[in-house]
């Protein structure tokens, strides 16, 4: 495992919550030997294998690809959502971004709308029902349609591939202080406005996102781009005045 | 047909949007309302024969009350806003650390530096408005002397320095509000945003420090 002398030991602050019905609490742990290399996660993992040999329940975290392209893992990292590095998902961010003897407090994202299941995963089902209420094109079966039918300037495939780049983790709506959802939903939105398949059912699906977002109980967005600074995508809140925009002219327009 | 608008109208973003809106009238308010009071440099009779024209036109009552309606929207939707963002997130956090990348000061005080603005409206209709009656006359012309009120007020540090302590604070709202307001309507261009974010700084700005001076100057006016 490399130089030994590298090894680094924590203090772990960790929120330790039985079951979505119970009252949770920050617990201490020490742990040692942790390679400067390891991923966030991967700390989580030794830390895991100790607990479960003392014969004690292992702590319960969210993740998939491991790669930073799923949107799986969360964690507030030090009060930050994904930890202190910008532009970085929990699983891409690095022990070598903290120091031997550090104290590193984690939390699950906190919001109504994200109820914790256990320890440090929550339930982020209402973000599939903010997409389910209209994150879609519609569209005929038949055919396979020719892709290059429709022209599609550079620049608007441009920004809705930036707005794509969305993985659905939720840290705008942790690190937002109202846990809005407004960018998360405004990127969905974005994608889909922005290009010509999209646009005929755009306002009705900002309509109808929205509508959906207000019921399970976000905040509003007061523009301080915390989302933005969080988002390990870089997703702009250019995107919620898109949205913004969407909204209001459906809202005018509408029937 | 009521309740589709009344759900719109309920909506987060037209939410922000009225907020957003009754926020930038009030802007263009307080930039008539600072460049009147720009004529007490000027002296008594300006000052004078200039609220007189204000206050003698039959149309004031519609204007105040529009004024007044305005900043009922303003306040009564924001206090909604601000107690369904608390309501979103019931458990708070252990630790919470701005990126430093988002957030400014004046972004997270908008409640805080409403509230401070609020009371000083207050007082101040108060103090100015219903303030103690002084009458002049100019060209056998009788009218309210409210030079001569202002000047008076003004000579109580207590006045000044309340005075000036609720304009910095609305220059910290502006900082925030009146691009925040921009953002809220939908309008974020990356070719404009900068000068947005610079021309309500300097908005912010020019309201703080040139409100600010108007009591200073009376202060010392007034024999101080
Ligand atoms: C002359 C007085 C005032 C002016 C010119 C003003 C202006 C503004 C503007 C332009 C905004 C931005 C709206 C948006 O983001 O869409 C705003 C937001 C806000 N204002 Fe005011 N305001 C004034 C007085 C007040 C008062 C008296 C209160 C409360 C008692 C208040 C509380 C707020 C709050 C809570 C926000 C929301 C902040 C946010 O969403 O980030 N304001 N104001
Ligand atoms: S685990 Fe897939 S993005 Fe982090």
């Amino acid at each position: 495992m490399g130089d030994q002398s590298k090894l680094m030991s924590l203090n772990l602050k960790i929120w330790r919550q039985p079951n979505s019905g119970s009252q949770g609490e920050m617990i201490d742990y020490k742990l040692d030997g942790i390679s400067p290399d390891m991923s966030f996660l991967e700390m989580l993992d030794v830390l895991n294998e100790e607990l479960v040999q003392e014969g004690k329940d292992s702590i319960a975290y969210d993740h998939d690809c491991r790669e930073g392209i799923c949107g799986m893992c969360s964690l507030m990292i030090n009060g930050q959502a994904h930890g202190p590095e910008a532009s970085t998902t929990t699983c891409q961010l690095h022990m070598r971004k903290f120091k031997d003897g550090d104290t590193i407090v984690i939390e699950p994202w906190r919001a109504k709308a994200f109820p914790v299941l256990k320890d440090l995963m929550v339930d982020r089902g209402s973000f599939d029902a903010i997409i389910s209420a209209g994150g879609y094109v519609n569209c005929n079966t038949g055919n396979a349609p020719d892709g290059n039918a429709i022209p599609i300037p550079k620049e608007s495939a441009d920004l809705a591939m930036d707005a794509a780049a969305c993985i659905g983790c939720g840290a705008c709506v942790a690190s937002c202080k109202n846990a809005s959802a407004m960018l998360f939903v405004s990127a969905k939105i974005s994608q889909l406005a922005l290009l010509p398949q999209g646009k005929p059912e755009a306002q009705k699906r900002a309509e109808s996102m929205v509508t959906k977002m207000d019921e399970l109980g976000f905040g509003n967005c007061t523009n301080e781009a915390e989302c933005e600074a969080s988002c390990p995508k870089g997703i702009k809140i250019e995107n919620i005045a898109r949205m913004n925009r969407e909204y209001l002219s459906s809202a005018l327009k509408s029937k | 047909m009521f309740s589709k608008l009344f759900n719109h109208l309920n909506s987060s973003i037209i939410k922000k949007q009225t907020m957003g809106v009754a926020g930038l009238l009030l802007c263009g308010f307080i930039t008539m309302h600072f460049l009147g009071n720009l004529l007490i440099f000027v002296g008594p009779e300006a000052f004078n024969l200039y609220a007189h024209t204000l206050t003698s036109n039959p149309l004031i009552y519609a204007a105040e009350a529009g004024l007044l309606a305005i900043f009922l929207v303003h306040i009564g939707v924001g206090v909604k806003l601000t107690i369904e963002n608390n309501n979103a997130r019931p458990q708070k956090y252990y630790m919470k650390q701005p990126t430093g990348r988002g957030a400014n000061f004046s972004s997270s005080t908008m409640p805080y530096t409403g509230i401070i603005i609020l009371i000083f409206v207050i007082l101040h209709i108060l103090g100015l408005k219903f303030g103690t009656y002084y009458e002049t006359s100019y060209d056998g012309v009788k009218m309210r002397d409210l030079y001569k009120l202002v000047i008076e007020y003004f000579r109580q540090p207590s006045a000044v320095l309340g005075y000036v302590v609720a304009m910095l604070s609305l220059g910290i709202h502006l900082r925030h509000g009146f691009w925040s307001a921009f953002q809220s309507l939908g309008f974020n261009h990356p070719k404009y945003n900068n000068l947005l974010i610079l021309i309500s700084k300097a908005f912010a700005f020019i309201m703080a420090i040139g409100f600010s001076s108007l009591p200073i100057f009376c202060f010392y006016k007034g024999g101080n």
